[in-house]
């Protein structure tokens, strides 16, 4: 056979006790192309790759690169065929510097045992060069930012010699530009030659960079199509496999009385450095105000002041008109403030703890869900099942640890018993991150309802898009402090500006 | 070219381990995963294993060491329980053996109790003490009390003193952020040498009258204050209603734990501090609620022991009190659950009384026979400690077996499709 395919996957399929993660996939990837592979979190897709890159054994089907058959017993032999995998979670060792982070376990070496360190960075710099990802190669990694920690990963994967880049959710990462900067990397390792296979449930991201497209649903490859004619929609009805209504619809802000102030708040991290400074916003009842920023610019350090769970050195925070600064978290609570946190597993659930017991989390100490210190679990239960109902729990019963379920369901679950608490204001930090599409398509829906309930909704969201589309109003954060402010009508390419430090343009309104 | 391999139970993607299990059998799985009876069934055999090892080293046949501790701690009697008469040896070889389970079923509490809010009591033999020490103090006081009011207070100074004990500890882990583990360990020395003072020639607590001044041992608790025995002589150490108390703890902890608020709080900040905090639940109390509790256990156990059969106390006896630590492993091996616990404290008082009664010296080595029980201890605690490095070893196995198939199967050379 021609070479018209560098690599060929046949008939893969791949059990897993109770569950089959692929059946019977093909896959094809031609020389110099980008092919996107798209699906929900839990479609096959990691799965697929790490077969690839063998990490995994297929149960069925085979692969072929240039022709020949191969079948790999571990990722050593996936690398020496010119595999390379850049995976979500870098792989790199922070106290090392990027030079001796790339050469790790093929270092150029001097007498047989010592590292040739001079040598290591010559050639980091040339393989950097060749492609155009710059990078400081005497640098320590963990002094880099996290895009440029993902070209040492890349840079990795070339120097082993890697003709195919398997590239795992890359811009999950990354801020609007830094993914901008890696699809410019992208687009010139194609030039190179370089195959690669980008794995996403993003679909912007995926007809902007992608030559073909494969859809993966539950393990199953529904099509390959080419980029040219693909739309959002279409993808997206077949990763679901029904309808999904992607741009939120929603109807004008109707505001009311304002819910939530903040006045002149200024907050200290652990270290003593300011990380909220100066900020003073408000939220109206049946508004959705959005804070816009790129991650690390004291919007988790605001909301958790907001929340009780930090802390306010100087400044006023008001719930419904009452000054409640310095208050603790169970005060908030009390008072009306609702929180999805930005970290469902570390803050917003026990995992270990049934959805029954999460969904009391706040509410345990009163009744009905106990009284005189003694808890009703079968009140516990009921009410999960009510909740469990309302909002489409899906993977267990009250009885079920939080752990054992999906993303999005866990999502949900935090969601359910911040709504269901009838707050009036709810503040959701990065409520969708992670999610696939027909959850975060709920989510968006659910919080644009509990707009029109007439709840006063701060949202933090570091996906610009999301921001955009679900606020009335947005703020834009930057180092601390609130940069810009716009209205439902804003510039997205002003604000990505603004997030990152750049002069305004025109000022913002007070 | 396929490998045609059965369906591996390995690590999962991510992606797979969220769904839910769907089948019997992957729900099995996780259940063991999460600890369920087979991991600490598989823990103790293995420990009585390597124990038989250390008995074969010496020369001994382990199975018949092992069936004589069986019977020296009086487990035979369980084959005809109608004969309570303690005249049989069986019947009180039990009786001592379920006296060892009562202090076992407390000092394990304490353990577990602390654990479940995330913390580790290694605290208990010192918390033991302080409540043994006030509860003698009380014994040998108040002469004209009536006996229940004597008895009642004395076991509820006993257990306040021990909570107070190890709250010290909770309150520095909340105050400063001192590690409990460090403190407890600590807090159990000043008990050490509290106890050595007290019972020191002219120490508060040495019996001025009724010995010789220059034996360092307290006076005997008076009747009055000593707990009925319902099982056996009372002069012959017989089983006091202490025994009751204990198991009366283990249902208290249980409802404690899974049907209070109280102890929502508790396994939610064990769990997940972090989550717990956002929950709106204090943090820090719950650190020194919980040390509290935990050594108000402990402080029982030392209690009821003094009022129950012990009666006095030396500084010699002090010296060599280490039933809090045995606490550790039987929690440890009980997974911290009430029906873990009790069973756990079964095991370890039949292996405290039958190693040291069960064994002839002329058959084992007295000093082998006495640290047995020790070993096994320490074997528990190293495997409990060790369960996810078994796990890990199993799987690295698991992966090994699947390698050296393929390699089996002939180097992967790369093949001409088509």
């Amino acid at each position: 056979m021609e070479a018209a395919t560098v690599l060929e996957m046949r008939g893969i399929t791949k059990r897993f006790p109770g569950v089959v993660a692929d059946d019977r996939v093909d896959f094809e990837l031609r020389p110099g192309e980008v092919h996107a592979l798209l699906g929900e979190n839990g479609a096959g897709k990691s799965t697929l790759m790490n077969i690839l890159y063998g990490l995994y054994k297929p149960d069925e089907g085979e692969i072929a690169l240039k022709g020949s058959r191969v079948s790999f017993a571990s990722a050593k032999d996936a690398i020496d065929s010119g595999i390379g995998m850049v995976h979500q979670h870098f792989m790199l060792i922070p106290v090392m510097s990027v030079a001796e982070n790339i050469v790790l376990e093929v270092e150029p070496t001097k007498a047989g045992v010592l590292l040739d360190y001079d040598a290591a960075v010559e050639q980091v710099r040339d393989i950097s060069t060749r492609f155009g990802l710059v990078v400081d190669p005497n640098a320590k990694v963990e002094d880099i930012s996290v895009g440029q920690q993902q070209r040492v990963e890349i840079l990795k994967a070339l120097y082993r010699g890697a003709e195919i880049l398997i590239l795992d959710e890359p811009t999950a990462v990354l801020t609007p530009q830094e993914a901008g900067e890696l699809f410019s990397i992208i687009k010139s390792l194609q030039a190179d030659g370089t195959s690669i296979i980008f794995i996403s449930h993003k679909l912007n991201e995926v007809l902007e960079i992608a030559d073909r497209i494969t859809v993966l649903r539950r393990g199953k490859r529904i099509d390959t199509i080419p980029r040219e004619g693909a739309t959002e929609d279409g993808l997206a009805r077949m990763m679901v496999g029904r309808d999904v209504l992607l741009r939120v619809d929603k109807p004008p802000a109707n505001p009311g009385d304002v819910v939530l102030e903040v006045k002149g708040l200024n907050v200290q991290d652990e270290r003593g450095l300011a990380v909220v400074r100066d900020v003073t916003f408000s939220v109206r009842a049946g508004e959705i105000v959005g804070i816009a920023g790129v991650e690390g610019n004291g919007q988790s350090e605001l909301i958790e002041t907001i929340t009780g769970l930090r802390h306010a050195d100087t400044g006023e925070i008001s719930v419904g008109g009452r000054r409640i600064t310095h208050a603790t978290a169970r005060r908030m609570l009390d008072a009306g403030v609702g929180h999805i946190p930005e970290d469902r597993q570390r803050l917003g659930l026990v995992l270990e703890f049934s959805i029954a017991e999460n969904i009391a989390l706040h509410d345990y100490p009163f009744p009905p869900n106990s009284r005189w210190g003694w808890l009703f679990p079968r009140r516990l239960a009921q009410r999960a099942r009510e909740l469990i109902k309302e909002f489409d729990i899906r993977g267990g019963g009250p009885q079920t640890s939080a752990s054992s379920l999906s993303g999005g369901n866990q999502q949900k679950l935090v969601a359910a018993r911040e709504v269901a608490r009838d707050p009036k204001v709810l503040i959701a930090a990065q409520p969708t991150r992670g999610l696939d599409v027909g959850a975060i398509e709920y989510l968006h829906r659910r919080l644009v309802e509990e707009r029109d309930e007439g709840r006063a909704i701060l949202l933090v969201s570091l996906e610009l898009d999301e921001a955009l589309s679900l606020s009335d109003r947005i703020l834009v954060m930057y180092e601390g402090r609130i940069v810009a402010e716009h209205g439902a009508t804003a510039n997205e390419e002003q604000i990505g500006l603004e997030m990152l430090g750049g002069r305004r343009k025109e000022p913002a309104p007070a | 070219m396929s490998e045609p391999l059965a369906p591996q139970h390995g690590p999962q993607p991510d992606e797979i381990a969220q769904e839910p299990p769907a089948t019997p059998a992957a729900r099995l799985a996780r259940w063991q995963d999460a600890g369920g009876v087979l991991v600490p069934v598989a823990t103790g055999i293995f420990a009585f294993l390597i124990g038989g090892v250390v008995i074969a080293a010496t020369g001994h046949n382990p199975i018949q060491a092992y069936w004589d501790i069986i019977k020296g701690a009086g487990f035979n009697w369980l084959a005809h329980p109608w004969n309570t008469d303690v005249a049989t040896t069986a019947a009180y070889n039990f009786s001592q053996t379920l006296l060892q389970t009562t202090s076992l079923i407390l000092c394990g509490l304490a353990v577990a109790f602390a654990f479940r809010c995330g913390l580790f009591n290694i605290g208990g033999n010192g918390q033991y003490l302080v409540g043994l020490i006030c509860a003698n103090w009380i014994g040998v006081s108040f002469v004209n009390m009536a006996r229940p009011a004597h008895i009642l207070l004395g076991i509820a100074v006993a257990a306040a003193a021990g909570a107070a004990w190890a709250a010290i500890a909770g309150f520095l882990k909340a105050t400063v952020g001192a590690h409990e583990v460090i403190t407890t360990i600590m807090l159990n020395w000043i008990a050490y040498w509290i106890g050595n003072y007290v019972f020191l020639q002219g120490g508060p607590l040495q019996a001025p009258k009724n010995v010789p001044l220059d034996v360092p041992i307290s006076a005997d608790v008076v009747p009055g204050a000593q707990l009925p025995v319902f099982w056996g002589i009372p002069a012959l150490q017989g089983l006091h209603i202490g025994f009751f108390i204990a198991i009366g703890a283990l249902v208290v902890f249980w409802i404690v734990l899974n049907r209070t608020t109280l102890g929502y709080e508790v396994r939610a900040v064990g769990y997940n501090p972090d989550a717990a905090a956002y929950g709106g639940i204090k943090v820090r109390t719950n650190y020194i609620r919980a040390m509290a509790i935990s050594g108000a256990f402990a402080g029982l156990a030392g209690g009821i022991d003094m009022l129950g059969y012990l009666h006095h106390f030396g500084t010699i006896d002090v010296q060599a009190t280490s039933i809090g630590f045995l606490g550790i492993a039987v929690a440890l091996l009980g997974r911290n659950t009430a029906l873990g616990t009790g069973i756990a404290a079964l095991l370890f008082g039949g292996l405290v009384y039958g190693t040291t009664h069960g064994l002839q010296s002329g058959v084992i080595d007295p000093s082998l026979a006495g640290h047995l029980t020790e070993i096994i201890q320490g074997l528990v605690v190293l495997f409990v400690g060790a369960d996810v490095l078994i796990l890990a070893v199993w799987n690295s196995r698991r992966k090994l077996r699947r390698q050296g198939r393929v390699a089996e199967s002939g180097q992967p050379k790369p093949e001409t499709a088509s």
